[in-house]
């Protein structure tokens, strides 16, 4: 696939580049990474169910937005909790009128990249690019070779912050064309609790492309709870990679939420480095029309007992096509590992279709780990016995519809998210309002 | 109100029902007896509209309509209610949203206005005490987790709510300790009115000292071999059920 294409963009941004001399370093090690490996192709092993023609036929543009005139009116379904610490990007630039974190802990640290660079530049080299390795992975080495303006956080030792940080990503038509690399970066130190919600999402119906990642790294009995909302633009193309590092008894919980976008890759690796750490791995996909949305989670187990929970639900209407692809490694040195991977996709049409592939390579032999994974349509003796209460064909298929998703969604443990989320679902599929 | 005349029905190919018929009337009792695999479950779902079961000849009347012509929704909204013998587990819908959508269902077949969730709270206050359910039951996913008593109760929990005119109570009494099955048949007794009627299902004579039959029917190898009063059931209980099988060829 060609690459070439993004060289002359390239060139121009690393000109324009500020920031610390080892920078320009890093990101010509990405964009040459990225040249090398090109986009890639459905003879990847990663990528057999999932084409990125449309993105590779296209050159996406490196934006300079001007700030924006949205208000946080126009932003208010898309904020989910007013009272959570909040950043704003719309189309990739921070928006600070729109965003609210003076009431964090005084010791927590949420910056821009850019301040950040210019703040504490050895830190962030020390962490930058060391989580979310790009020898192999092409749009991570994309992003880092364009990211622009993303967002650092560091909780530092034992601090709890119980509000939740939400960063919201709002593209509009400023960004049509545009390619947008958010990065993110978090540092909880030992014993430090965070809770994240990353959003996704459009005003309007733009076409561009949102290739973030996210770097994590959760200290000796850390815990972060990731909430991950791709709501894009139906036009849209969404590739996320969060890679996680976890020290010991350190808990990370991630919820990946997909419902938007034309095509989505999203990727969530994490490495159980210390022994007891602990990752749960949940999502739902919700898909229609010619939808592609393709997930990714990929477990290490290198310390021992460790635990791994997976659930991944997918409902799919229309014509659309969900992939998913759970890869769990168990290193000769994990004993004692308990691992347990699910996926379930709910078939709502024809033409739908899934690929599952779940991937187990297990080296220790003091081991538990099972996955399972069921394609199907509805049941048909629920049905029945909704019907048989007087509930017509319609509303029961509906209710069933969101009930699937509703398992998945019981494990959000954010309220106001949960809420959101179980309402959405429910008043997509039963067209009425849920109370 | 229900008539079935020579019923005779079948699932995967192969026939279940060979020949049934039955009349109930407003304000009676019938127990179905028999034996397992006899077929009891079979006559109770088709009588509901399972889609699992094909009729292949006879038919049945429900208050002047062809029962066989609604579909399950329709029989439901017209009165008809089956306590199953197995109740299924839906995660995700709780007790309380499912069973006011069942109630609103059912009022808006009656040309009644909806009811909201607060008012539905007083409809259901009065209800759980029939069963002596608690309150918490309600913000429970539909059956998830329950005990086979929980199952049971929460079946006649729905019927208390739906108001039927014929019920049909399929195994109420299996899985239930002897307090349940008190609860339970008490819960179905307050429900019972001269307008409604009630087929209760069971291989036990138990739940017939609790809820008396007018009439008791034994079926057997997919035929009602003997029909009698509710003496019938202590015979049976008394002698089991091999005397009837015999002679019946069965
Ligand atoms: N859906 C079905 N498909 C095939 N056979 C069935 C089905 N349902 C019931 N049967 C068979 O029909 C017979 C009667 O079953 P059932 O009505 O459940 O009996 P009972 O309730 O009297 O124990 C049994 O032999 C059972 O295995
Ligand atoms: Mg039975």
């Amino acid at each position: 696939m060609p690459t070439t294409s993004y060289a002359d963009q390239f060139a121009a941004a690393l000109a324009a580049g500020e920031g610390p001399a080892w920078l320009p370093a890093l990101r010509e090690r990405a964009f040459a990474r990225f040249h090398a490996l090109g986009f890639p192709t459905t003879r990847d092993e990663d990528w057999h169910f999932t084409s990125v023609t449309p993105i590779a036929e296209r050159t996406f543009k490196a934006i300079r937005p001007a700030a924006t005139t949205l208000t946080l009116a126009d932003l208010e379904a898309h904020l989910l909790d007013p009272d959570w610490h909040r950043l704003v990007f719309v189309n990739g630039r921070l928006e600070p009128a729109l965003s609210t974190f003076a009431g964090l802990p005084a010791e927590v640290q949420v910056s821009t990249l850019s301040e950040a660079l210019r703040e504490q530049p050895e830190w962030v080299q020390k962490h930058l690019g060391t989580l979310a390795a790009f020898d192999t992975a092409a749009f991570t080495a994309l992003n880092t070779a364009f990211m622009q303006d993303g967002v650092v956080v560091r909780v530092p030792k034992g601090e709890v912050v119980e509000v939740a940080l939400h960063i919201l990503h709002v593209t509009d038509a400023q960004a049509q064309g545009a390619a947008i690399h958010p990065r993110l970066l978090v540092v909880a130190e030992p014993l430090a609790q965070l809770t994240l919600v990353e959003s996704h999402v459009a005003v309007g119906a733009p076409s561009y492309l949102v290739n973030a990642v996210a770097e994590i790294s959760v200290a000796n009995g850390a815990r972060v709870d990731h909430y991950k909302l791709q709501r894009e633009s139906a036009e849209a193309y969404h590739v996320g990679t969060v890679q996680v590092t976890q020290g010991r008894d350190s808990i990370y919980h991630s919820f990946s939420f997909a419902e938007g976008a034309a095509l989505s890759r999203t990727n969530v690796y994490t490495k159980l480095a210390g022994t007891g750490s602990e990752a749960r791995l949940n999502g739902l996909y919700v898909l229609d029309g010619a939808q592609h949305a393709d997930h990714q989670t990929f477990v290490e187990h290198l310390a021992e007992a460790c635990a791994s929970r997976e659930l991944y639900k997918g409902i799919l209407d229309g014509e659309s096509h969900g992939v998913f692809n759970g890869k769990v490694y168990v290193d000769p040195v994990a004993q004692r590992t308990d691992g347990k991977q699910t996926n379930k996709a709910l078939i709502l049409s024809e033409k739908a279709r899934v690929d599952t592939k779940p991937q187990l390579e297990i080296f220790a032999d003091d081991v538990k780990c099972t996955h399972g994974a069921t394609v199907g349509r509805l049941e048909q003796l629920p049905l029945f016995y909704l019907k048989s209460r007087g509930i017509g064909a319609e509303n029961a298929r509906a209710l069933l519809t969101y009930a699937f998703a509703a398992e998945v969604l019981e494990t959000i443990e954010v309220d106001a998210l949960r809420v959101t989320l179980e309402k959405a679902i429910f008043e997509r599929f039963t067209h009425h309002r849920m109370d | 109100m229900l008539t079935i005349t020579d019923l005779h029905a079948s699932a995967g190919g192969k026939e279940i029902l060979k020949g049934i018929s039955l009349t109930i009337n407003a304000g009676e009792v019938h127990a179905i007896m028999g034996p397992n695999g006899s077929g009891k479950s079979t006559l109770a779902q088709v009588i509901a509209g399972h889609p699992g079961y094909e009729v292949t000849g006879g038919s049945i009347a429900y208050e002047g309509q062809d029962l066989l012509d609604l579909e399950a929704e329709e029989r439901a909204q017209a009165g008809v209610f089956l306590a199953f013998q197995y109740p299924v587990e839906i995660p995700g819908v709780t007790n309380a949203y499912f069973l006011r959508a069942a109630y609103n269902e059912l009022r808006k077949a009656r040309g009644e206005d909806e009811v909201d969730p607060i008012e539905f709270l007083d409809v259901m206050e009065e209800k759980l005490k029939v069963v002596e359910m608690d309150a918490s039951f309600m913000q429970r996913s539909v059956n998830a987790g329950f005990s086979g008593g929980e199952k049971k109760r929460n079946e006649i929990l729905q019927m208390a709510v739906l108001d039927p005119k014929l019920a049909v109570l399929d195994e109420t009494d299996s899985g239930l300790d002897i307090d349940a099955l008190r609860i339970v048949a008490e819960g179905v007794n307050k429900l019972k009115k001269p307008t409604n009627a009630t087929i209760v299902v069971t291989h036990y004579q138990r739940l017939l000292n609790y809820i008396v039959p007018d009439f008791v029917h034994v079926l057997a190898g997919g035929r009602i071999v003997r029909s009698g009063g509710k003496e019938l059931a202590l015979e049976l209980e008394a002698k089991g059920y091999d005397w009837l099988l015999e002679p019946a060829g069965v």
